[in-house]
């Protein structure tokens, strides 16, 4: 019993990363109806983000400490913000009028420049790195269960990041405008809503959040390299659409649901190897039962 | 107020609108009938922005709107009411006034705009906090309207407000009309395929055929003319 216990929480923490990068999928798609796949890359810098932000802040911020591993997480937000808006604006804005197709290819090729020029010994280089501890590194005994500080902030910076974005999407002006603009473009631009402006604040959003969750995952298995975005983007994107692509509970729901089933099936005695397989097959099922995704709604074809 | 002036639509190699000209005077209603695919909706979403036009000009206040993104040209007092209303189902009714109000950061002004919306449609009021995607096709078009208000325009366009609504709310939505043109004094472009309607409540009408502008008069003369009265208002 125990050990289910423990298999939860740590598919908890893995889950409520993948559920991050989730919600950035998911929010584009909102707007654009369209997959960045270098969504996964965002969450990679946003890792590495923080490995040069933590020397810097630890000049004036203690090393692990918990306000200096704050700041470190929310700078490294706001590059990769920017980052993701520059890439809307450079790959994506020039094609807004182009088929899906045209941008979807676009995208695979900005995900592969940014993984292959970071790989480039002038920019990150190829090897992987140890990521600096952010926080005091503390583990709890409770009963049997062996609990990380790191998995525990893991779990309060998704939830306070959750809240922040259900504010800003359902209370303020700009959330209501990305909501107008998901739902009906046409009829968003007739009330005066700038659509490129809410599609890069959207871009902005959702790479803020993939940069958490680069620094969440970095914190948790304390090594970063350029490709480390390659598969968790992958099963991040499979979350967003297991949850319901478009739909922000969904994504957090498909990135728990992954992670808890992709912890759980490794931690089958002679099946760990496998994990990812079963973690698949499970999503595949899901999706057979309802194609739509979990709180996704079927999409109504109109003429 | 509004003039256009030889303007040419075209989308793709499908020429919509070959070179029409109108004008709409400051505080009239002005009403453009005419078959599906006449043009009708072309020209008020060339007027709106949201299709460039092939050439011509579309002078407002003086201005050339031809060109300018479609959300500089709602900030200059032009709102339109789309097709098939538009309301943002998933929204809260209160939500899509506010949309309607995107542009206004005032917030006593945006609450004394409400208040005038709930005034002209109180239904409004009592599903304020209802997802607009629940309200019968009346009551949508109310809130199309109304959202339309809520941007404080000089010039409203409405593109068929009377398409799929039940026949005895049609009466009510026209009356509202009529009221708003009145009271708020905002000068209104009717496209409407019930021109009998449309050309009761307007001073003037146009009737487009394929991209042509065929007549124009006053919408009196025109519910006499014989040519209009066997193609548009059945015999």
């Amino acid at each position: 019993m125990t050990e289910v216990f423990q298999q939860l929480i740590n598919g908890l923490a893995l889950g409520a990363i993948y559920g991050l990068i989730a919600l950035g999928y998911t929010m584009v798609y909102g707007v654009l109806r369209f997959i960045n796949f270098a969504h996964g890359d965002v969450f990679m810098l946003g890792a590495f983000a923080g490995y040069y932000f933590a020397p810097l802040v630890n000049r004036f911020l203690p090393a692990q400490s918990y306000f200096g591993g704050a700041l470190v997480l929310v700078l490294a937000m706001v590059v990769c913000a920017l980052i993701g808006m520059l890439i809307e604006f450079l790959a994506y804005r020039p094609l807004r009028n182009r088929p899906k197709l045209t941008v979807l290819i676009t995208a695979i090729g900005v995900s592969l420049f940014i993984e292959y020029t970071c790989q480039h010994a002038a920019v990150f280089g190829a090897a992987p790195r140890k990521f600096p501890d952010l926080i005091p590194a503390t583990t709890w005994h409770i009963g049997g269960l062996v609990i990380a500080s790191s998995q525990v902030i893991v779990l309060v910076t998704t939830l306070i990041l959750l809240i922040a974005l259900r504010f800003i999407v359902q209370k303020t002006k700009v959330g209501t405008a990305m909501r107008a603009v998901s739902f009906n473009e046409q009829a968003a631009v007739l009330m005066g809503v700038n659509i490129n402006r809410i599609i890069s604040f959207t871009f902005g959003l959702g790479s803020a959040l993939a940069a958490a969750g680069g620094i969440l995952y970095a914190m948790n298995y304390s090594s970063i390299e350029p490709l480390m975005g390659v598969q968790t983007g992958l099963k991040a994107f499979v979350a967003a659409v297991v949850g319901g692509i478009g739909n922000l509970p969904g994504a957090a729901l498909g990135g728990l649901i992954l992670g808890i089933v992709e912890t759980f099936a490794g931690g089958i005695p002679g099946l760990s190897n496998y994990r990812d397989g079963i973690a698949f097959a499970i999503l595949i099922l899901i999706l057979l039962f309802r194609p739509s995704g979990l709180l996704g709604k079927p999409q109504v074809e109109k003429v | 107020m509004l003039e256009i002036k030889n303007l040419a639509v075209s989308y793709g190699a499908i020429n919509a609108l070959h070179g029409i000209s109108l004008s709409v005077k400051a505080g009239s209603i002005v009403t453009l009938i005419g078959s599906n695919g006449a043009g009708k909706s072309t020209t008020l979403r060339a007027i709106s922005g949201l299709v460039k036009p092939q050439s011509g000009e579309i002078l407002y206040a003086g201005q050339n709107l031809a060109g300018l993104p479609a959300h500089q040209i709602v900030r200059l007092g032009l709102s339109q009411v789309p097709e098939g209303r538009m309301v943002f189902a998933n929204l809260t009714v209160h939500e899509n006034l506010m949309m309607g109000a995107y542009l206004q950061h005032d917030k006593a002004v945006i609450r004394r705009e409400l208040e005038l919306v709930f005034h002209t449609f109180p239904r409004l009021k009592e599903r304020e906090q209802q997802i607009a995607g629940t309200l019968s096709g009346g009551e949508q078009q109310m809130l199309a309207i109304g959202r339309a208000l809520m941007s404080r325009p000089k010039f409203l366009m409405l593109d068929e407000p009377s398409l799929g609504i039940a026949p005895l709310l049609v009466k009510t939505i026209f009356e509202k009309i009529v009221e708003i043109n009145r009271t708020h004094g905002i000068t209104i472009l009717l496209v409407e395929q019930n021109a009998n309607l449309a050309l009761e409540i307007s001073q003037f009408g146009y009737v487009l055929e394929t991209g042509k502008i065929i007549l124009s008069d006053h919408s009196a003369a025109l519910r006499q003319n014989p040519q209009v009265k066997s193609a548009y208002l059945g015999g």
